[in-house]
């Protein structure tokens, strides 16, 4: 993938096993961290109906949308079941020095 | 009496309207709560639906057992009226809050009550859910939503006969034999992605094999005892299903977005809110839907003041859903308008380009 690495924020601005949202030139995305404080992120809207991630419920690695119940897998946005049908984008994710990078499409 | 002028289906002139004026799939007011408050009510766990399961299969059990020991004499009408309601309303909620994922932590406990459910009500599982899933996108948006029970004008004899799900029935029993042959409807088109069809068209032919297998035991053995126990008693147990449903949202605005204007969110007690799965809590349930049953009241408690008050009793709503219905059989532009509290902003409405469009005048005003 290429790309430029956005300091999206600090790690401690997502507490263990939650999401919050990230905007970015014009785009949004939902940050993860995981109850082990790993870090992921994908595209912030769910593929079903456009809602964002970011109101959603963690649980495990898996992100449930606030409106219908659909769940991706945030480690691999592999779509888990209806009404869901559409696998969601990922981001590659590094931490450093207590900042979160996200790796967006140039 | 004067003429409709709003075109309810999702195919229709009304569903292009909706679309172009940005109804469709659009942003709904949310009253504010913190995050952490939030998730807090969204968490799932499996005790409070086990142990309403437990309670519900017992008395659907022992209310059987009764009408099936008492059959032939009268002590057996108030056991089948009791497992009536228990298979063929409170089943209802069962379907719903199964339907959202919500009941249960445990993925495969949600599904196979879903399932159970949805025959009891007599539903198609993968129809109705994404039907369902479509009236949470665009509750009530005339054209979008595919769950508007009481459309204007009202259909009044289907709402009676739907007291005993006949209306429903009939309706449910036409799509079984069409999507046993393979075929959806041109509606269910717009709102069932391809890759689910399949599951439609194979519920649909399970539901017919069971229904055949109970009329022919019925045949076998001369007596329609096997059919109260399955199958009629979506039927005859239904009333409550309807008598609870039309609390929702009948007789207040459509086209609008926000669940505090077209939602009532209804007193109700314990036993109806056992039978009902706290679906009274309604404007709650609509504005953050994956909060499970069980928390709704909790949810409640958050944010009632930022919601009209909320109906004191069953009996208050239908005082003003009554009259509403009524009047709305000569006057279908009319409708329930619900105070907001003074500090929160205004809700956008479809007194615009909508109605211009439409060629048609609606005005609101509160009963």
């Amino acid at each position: 993938m290429t790309g430029s690495w956005i300091n999206a924020c600090g790690t401690e601005d997502i507490e263990a096993e939650d999401v919050i949202r990230f905007d970015h030139e014009g785009r949004t995305y939902a940050l993860y961290r995981t109850e082990d404080d790993r870090y992921f992120a994908t595209a912030g809207l769910c593929t079903h109906e456009s809602v964002h991630l970011s109101s959603g419920l963690v649980m495990g690695t898996i992100i449930e949308c606030p409106k219908h119940n659909g769940r991706f897998d945030f480690t691999s946005g592999k779509a888990k079941g209806a009404p869901v049908c559409v696998d969601i984008v990922t981001y590659p994710v590094k931490v450093e020095s207590d900042r979160v990078y996200v790796l967006v499409d140039a | 009496m004067p003429a409709s002028a709003r075109d309810y289906s999702l195919i229709g002139r009304d569903a292009q309207l909706a679309e172009a004026n940005g109804f469709a799939a659009a942003e709904w007011y949310s009253c504010s709560i913190p995050r952490k408050e939030l998730k807090e009510l969204m968490r799932r766990s499996d005790g409070p639906a086990l142990r309403d399961t437990a309670l519900w299969l017992s008395c659907l059990t022992l209310s059987a057992g009764g009408g099936v020991y008492f059959w032939g004499t009268w002590w057996a009408v108030p056991f089948f009226v009791v497992y009536g309601v228990l298979y063929g309303s409170s089943s209802d909620s069962r379907w719903h809050e199964t339907g959202h994922g919500t009941a249960f932590k445990t993925r495969w406990m949600n599904d196979i009550l879903y399932y159970v459910a949805s025959f009891m009500i007599l539903r198609e599982p993968t129809v109705w859910r994404w039907s369902h899933t479509r009236h949470h996108t665009d509750t009530i948006i005339v054209g979008r939503d595919p769950e508007i029970a009481v459309p204007r004008p009202p259909d009044v004899i289907g709402l009676l006969l739907n007291l005993f799900a006949l209306k429903s029935a009939f309706h449910t029993l036409r799509g079984l034999f069409l999507h046993a042959a393979g075929r959806l409807t041109k509606e269910e088109e717009t709102f069932i992605p391809e890759t689910e069809r399949w599951k439609v068209y194979l519920v649909a032919r399970i539901y017919l094999v069971i229904f055949v297998i109970v009329s022919a035991i019925c045949f076998y053995i001369g007596s329609i005892l096997p059919a109260m126990l399955i199958g009629l008693p979506t039927l005859y147990g239904g009333f409550m299903a309807i008598f609870f449903g039309l609390t929702q949202h009948t007789g207040l605005a459509e086209d609008v977005l926000d669940h505090r204007l077209n939602t009532r969110t209804v007193y109700m007690n314990p036993v109806f809110r056992f039978l009902y799965w706290n679906m009274n809590y309604h404007i709650e349930h609509h504005m953050f839907p994956m909060v499970p049953y069980h928390a709704l009241p909790r949810l409640h408690q958050l944010i009632k003041d930022d919601c009209p008050p909320a109906y004191t009793s069953t009996i208050a709503a239908y005082r003003e859903i009554i009259p509403t219905v009524l009047r709305q059989i000569k006057d279908p532009a009319f409708f329930v308008v619900r105070e907001l509290p003074d500090r929160t902003k205004p809700a956008p409405y479809n007194h615009g380009s909508v109605l211009k469009m439409a060629d048609q005048k609606t005005a609101g005003r509160a009963v």
